[in-house]
C-alpha cells in the first residue's frame, strides 16, 4: 500500500519534470501567438525592430546569436582542447585534480560576474589595446578584414563572444576530460609500443576514439554559448542593426529579452520578444538534443564493447 | 632539413607545449576574474552593506534587503525543487531503469539542465506573472526551482545507481517494505552525493539572474512578502552595474564579491565532502 | 548403434527422475519449481523437501541454479521485474509462490545473508535494530537485549560490544558477514538462507561461520549454497545436487558423498568438472 504510493508518487514526479518542456513550449507558443499571427515565418528574415511602428524582426538577434555563439566556439574548442589533452596526458597526478577543479570553478562563476568584469575591465583594456591592434594587422585584407574594421568601443559582438568563449570553456573542456579518460589503457599503449610519440597517441588514436562524444561536448557548450545571457547583455551593447563588423554592437535573442521585456509596452511588443524566446527554445532543443544523442551513442558503443 | 624522426619529436613537443599554454591560458581568466573581484569588491564593502537597504542614487546605502531577499529566493527555490527532483531521480533510479517513460524523462531531463535559464524566466512570466498581474517574489522561487530540479534529479540517480543491489536485497530479505528500503537504506548509503547535487543546485541558481528579471524583479526596499516583488542580489547588481551612478556601480561590485565568494564557498564545500564520501568506502 | 541409443538413454535420465530422497519433518516443500531470467529458463521442474532445524546445502558449479533456487525461499528476485517463478513452494503447508502471499512478512519468517557482506550505512547497533523495528515495538531496554543476543547468537559480542554505535561498515570482512547474520536472526527468523556466506571470506573467517552454522542449528532450518564441496560436507546433513537448472541428486549429506547414485554426482564430487 504504502509501496503503491511511493511508487506513484516518484512516477508521478519524474513525469511531471518530463512534461516542464512540455509545458515551456506550450506557454511560450500561447504567449508568442500574437506576433506568429500578424509577422509569421517572415518575422525570421526581418531586420526591423521598431516598438513604436510595431514592426518587429527576429533577424538582427539571431543573427547576433549565431555570430557570438560562433566565435565563442572557434576560441573555446582549441583551448578546451588543449585544457583535456593537459588534464588527462600531462599532468602529473598531484596536479590533475587542481587544475581540473580550477576550470570547473569557471562554469561555477555567475555569468553576472563576468558581465560585469566584461564591461569594466575587460572591455576598456580590449577597445584601448588589442582592438586597434588587430584593425591596423587585419583590415586591410581581402573578405575578412571588414570584420575587424570599426571603431575600437571595447563592446560589441566580438567582445561577447571572447567572454561566451571562456564562459564555456569548462563545459567543453570537462566532457572531453571525461571522454578522453574512457580510452581503454590498452588501445594507447599499443600506441606507445609502436613508438608513437604523446601527440600522435592523442591525435590519430584518443581523437578518433571519441570523436562522438568531443563532438557532443562542443554541441553542450555552443547549446550554453546560444542561451547565455547576462554576460552578453553587459557587453554586446544592445543595438539593433545588422553590421558586418564584429566591433559594432549588436543584440543576441537573450540580450534583447533581458533589456527590453519588463519594459515592452503593447501586447505585439511583448508577444515579439516571447516569439524570440521561442525561436530561442527551438534552436537550443535542437542543439542540445543532438549534443544528448551523440552522447548516448557513444555510451551505446561502450557498452557494447565491454 | 629534419629527419621524419626529428619531426615528429618537434611537432609533439611543439603541440605538447600549446596544450599548457591552452590550460594556463584558461587559468588566466580566472585568476583575473578574481582578482578583479577581490580588488574591486573588497574596497566597497563594509558592514554598512549588511546593514542598510539599497538606497537612492547618491546616497549612503547598502545591500541588506538583496540579501535577505536572495536568501529567501534560494531558499525556497530549493525547497520546492529539490524534493520533485529527488522523487523524480528515485523513479528513474529505482522503478524506471529501462522503462520507457524513464528514458524520455531522462533525456528531457538533460536538455532542461542546459537550457537558457532565461527562458525558464520567460515560462514562469507567463504564467505565474501575467495571470496574477504583478511580479512576485513566489514567481522568483519557482523560476529558481525549475533550475534546481534537472540537477537534483540527475545526482540522485547516478547517486542511487551507486548503491549495490546487494544493499537493496539485503534490506528487503529481512522483510521492509520497498520504499523503507529505499528511504532507510539506499537514501542513506548516497546521502553524501545527493547532498553534494543540492549543495551545487543552490551554487547555481544563487548567482541567478537572467530567470528572475521577469519574475521577482527587484526592490528598493525592505520586503520579505514572497507575494510581492522581492529584492535579490543578482538583479540588484544588474541595474546598480548597469546605472550612471558611481555609488551603485560601487554596491554593485561588492555584491558581486559576495555572490561570487559564497558560490565558489558551495562548491569547494560540495567538492570535499563528496571526496570525502568516496574516500571513505 | 547401441554407443548413441546408450547417449540419448543418458541424457533422458539426467533430465528425468533424479534421486531424490524423503526426509523427517519437512519444513519447506519445493514441487514443480521453474525459475525464468527472462525467457532464458534457470531452474526446471524441481521438486524436494528441506528438513526442519537441519543444514541443507545446495551444491552443484556455477550457474547450476542453486543460487536461484535459493532466492525462491525469501522471493527476493521480486525485485527484479523479469524475473519469475512457477510451480509451488510451501512453507510449513502454505504455498508461498501464492500471489496474496504478503512478501514483507515471508522475509521476516525467512531470512537470508548473501554472499559479499552487506551491512548497512549506519551503527552496529541500528544494523541489528532496522529489522527489529520493522515488525516489533521494543523499549530501549528490550532492544539493547535483542541486540545483545543476536551478536551473542552470531559470536560477535566480544569484538564489538565497546563500539556498538559505530558504522558497522568499519569491520572487518568476517566481521561484517557475522553482523549480517546477527542481523537476519535478530528478527527471529524460522528459516535462515545462506548464499555462498563465507566466499569472500579468508579461511579463518570461514571457519568461524560454519561453527555459527553448527551452533544455529539447533534454532533454525538453515539451507546454505555452496561452491566449496568440503564445507558442504562438513557443515550439512543433506544436500542437493543441481546441474544445469535440474536436480539431479538429493540425499543425506554422508549419501551424497560417499555413495552417489548418479554417475553426475559422483563426476562432480570427485572433481571431473565444474
Amino acid at each position: 500500500m504504502q509501496d503503491a504510493l511511493f511508487r506513484h508518487g516518484t512516477r508521478l514526479a519524474a513525469v511531471a519534470v518530463g512534461s516542464v518542456v512540455l509545458a515551456i513550449l506550450v506557454a511560450l507558443t500561447v504567449g508568442a501567438w500574437p506576433a506568429i499571427e500578424r509577422f509569421g515565418v517572415g518575422f525570421l528574415g526581418s531586420a526591423s525592430w521598431n516598438p513604436v511602428t510595431e514592426e518587429f524582426g527576429a533577424l538582427v538577434p539571431i543573427y547576433g546569436t549565431l555570430v557570438t555563439s560562433a566565435i565563442a566556439l572557434l576560441i573555446a574548442v582549441p583551448v578546451s582542447f588543449g585544457v583535456a589533452l593537459f588534464i588527462t596526458e600531462l599532468a602529473p597526478g598531484w596536479l590533475k585534480r587542481p587544475v581540473g577543479t580550477a576550470i570547473e570553478l569557471l562554469a561555477a562563476i555567475p555569468s553576472i560576474i563576468y558581465g560585469m568584469w566584461g564591461l569594466f575591465v575587460f572591455a576598456p583594456l580590449f577597445g584601448e589595446h588589442v582592438q586597434p591592434w588587430l584593425t591596423e594587422r587585419l583590415a586591410g585584407l581581402p573578405g575578412v578584414g571588414v570584420l575587424f574594421d570599426g571603431p575600437p568601443m571595447g563592446i560589441g559582438v566580438l567582445t561577447a563572444g571572447i567572454i561566451l568563449a571562456v564562459m564555456v570553456i569548462p563545459f567543453i573542456a570537462s566532457v572531453m576530460r571525461d571522454v578522453f579518460e574512457v580510452v581503454p589503457a590498452q588501445l594507447k599503449e599499443s600506441a606507445y609500443g609502436l613508438g608513437a610519440t604523446t601527440w600522435e597517441v592523442v591525435w590519430k588514436v584518443v581523437l578518433p576514439y571519441t570523436r562522438v562524444g568531443v563532438i557532443g561536448g562542443i554541441m553542450l557548450g555552443l547549446g550554453r554559448a546560444l542561451g547565455e545571457t547576462m554576460a552578453v547583455t553587459f557587453v554586446i551593447g544592445n543595438a539593433h542593426e545588422l553590421s558586418a563588423s564584429l566591433f559594432m554592437p549588436g543584440n543576441t535573442i537573450s540580450s534583447i529579452l533581458a533589456n527590453e521585456f519588463t519594459e515592452a509596452v503593447g501586447e505585439i511588443y511583448l508577444a515579439s520578444l516571447i516569439y524570440l524566446g521561442l525561436i530561442l527554445f527551438g534552436i537550443t532543443f535542437v542543439v542540445l538534443a543532438a549534443a544528448k544523442l551523440l552522447l548516448i551513442r557513444l555510451g551505446a558503443r561502450e557498452g557494447r564493447r565491454a | 632539413m629534419l629527419s621524419p624522426y626529428r619531426r615528429r619529436l618537434v611537432v609533439n613537443a611543439f603541440n605538447l607545449g600549446v596544450s599548457v599554454l591552452m590550460t594556463l591560458f584558461g587559468l588566466f581568466w580566472l585568476a583575473w576574474l578574481l582578482w578583479t573581484l577581490l580588488s574591486q569588491g573588497l574596497q566597497w564593502l563594509g558592514p554598512h552593506v549588511f546593514t542598510a537597504s539599497t538606497p537612492p542614487p547618491g546616497e549612503q546605502g547598502g545591500l541588506a534587503n538583496a540579501i535577505v531577499g536572495s536568501l529567501l529566493l534560494t531558499g525556497f527555490g530549493v525547497l520546492i525543487g529539490a524534493p520533485l527532483g529527488l522523487l523524480a531521480g528515485t523513479f528513474l533510479a529505482e522503478f524506471g531503469r529501462a522503462s520507457r517513460l524513464a528514458a524520455a524523462v531522462r533525456f528531457i531531463n538533460d536538455v532542461l539542465l542546459s537550457a537558457p535559464s532565461i527562458l525558464i524566466g520567460v515560462f514562469v512570466y507567463t504564467v505565474l506573472v501575467v495571470p496574477f498581474g504583478h511580479f512576485s517574489g513566489w514567481a522568483g522561487a519557482v523560476a529558481l526551482a525549475l533550475i534546481v530540479v534537472p540537477v537534483v534529479v540527475r545526482t540522485t540517480e547516478d547517486m542511487l545507481k551507486l548503491v549495490p543491489d546487494a544493499l537493496r536485497e539485503a534490506a528487503a530479505a529481512l522483510g521492509a517494505p520497498y520504499w523503507k528500503v529505499v528511504v532507510a537504506i539506499v537514501y542513506r548509503a548516497a546521502l553524501g552525493g545527493i547532498m553534494t547535487g543540492v549543495l551545487l543546485a543552490v551554487a547555481r541558481i544563487s548567482g541567478e539572474t537572467a530567470p528572475l528579471l521577469f519574475t521577482a524583479l527587484s526592490n528598493q526596499f525592505w520586503s520579505t512578502d514572497m507575494s510581492g516583488p522581492v529584492a535579490n542580489l543578482p538583479v540588484v547588481i544588474f541595474q546598480f552595474a548597469m546605472s550612471p551612478y558611481e555609488d551603485w556601480q560601487h554596491l554593485a561590485w561588492a555584491g558581486a564579491l559576495l555572490i561570487t565568494l559564497a558560490v565558489l564557498a558551495l562548491n569547494i564545500v560540495a567538492r570535499v565532502a563528496f571526496r570525502r564520501r568516496k574516500a571513505r568506502q | 548403434m547401441d554407443e548413441a541409443r546408450e547417449q540419448i538413454e543418458a541424457g533422458a535420465r539426467a533430465e528425468a527422475a533424479p534421486a531424490v530422497a524423503e526426509v523427517p519433518n519437512p519444513k519447506i516443500v519445493v514441487r514443480n519449481l521453474s525459475f525464468h531470467y527472462g525467457r532464458f529458463q534457470a531452474l526446471h521442474d524441481i521438486s524436494l523437501s528441506i528438513p526442519e532445524r537441519q543444514v541443507t546445502a545446495f551444491i552443484g558449479p556455477s550457474g547450476c541454479g542453486k543460487s536461484t533456487l535459493l532466492r525462491c525461499f525469501n522471493r527476493i528476485y521480486e525485485l527484479y521485474p523479469d524475473q519469475r517463478a512457477s510451480g509451488e513452494i510451501l512453507l510449513d503447508g502454505e504455498n508461498i509462490l501464492d500471489r496474496r502471499q504478503d512478501l514483507n512478512l515471508l522475509r521476516a519468517r525467512v531470512g537470508m545473508v548473501f554472499q559479499k557482506p552487506t551491512p548497512f550505512p549506519m551503527s552496529i547497533y541500528d544494523n541489528i535494530a532496522f529489522g527489529v523495528r520493522l515488525y516489533e515495538r521494543l523499549s530501549r531496554a528490550q532492544m539493547s537485549e535483542r541486540v545483545e543476543w543476536a551478536l551473542r547468537k552470531a559470536a560477535l559480542w566480544d569484538e564489538v560490544k565497546d563500539k556498538l554505535r559505530q558504522s558497522g561498515q568499519q569491520l572487518s570482512g568476517g566481521q561484517q558477514q557475522r553482523l549480517c547474520i546477527a542481523r537476519a536472526i535478530a528478527v527471529r527468523p524460522e528459516v535462515l538462507l545462506l548464499d555462498e556466506p563465507a566466499s569472500a571470506l579468508d579461511p579463518i573467517s570461514t571457519l568461524r561461520i560454519e561453527e555459527l552454522i553448527h551452533e544455529l542449528k539447533s534454532d533454525y532450518t538453515i539451507v546454505i549454497v555452496t561452491h566449496n564441496m568440503q564445507q558442504a560436507a562438513r557443515v550439512s546433513d543433506y544436500t542437493a545436487f543441481l546441474y544445469m537448472g535440474r536436480l539431479v541428486e538429493y540425499s543425506d549429506t554422508s549419501t551424497i558423498f560417499t555413495n552417489p547414485r548418479r554417475r553426475e554426482t559422483e563426476d562432480y564430487i570427485t572433481g571431473r568438472y565444474g
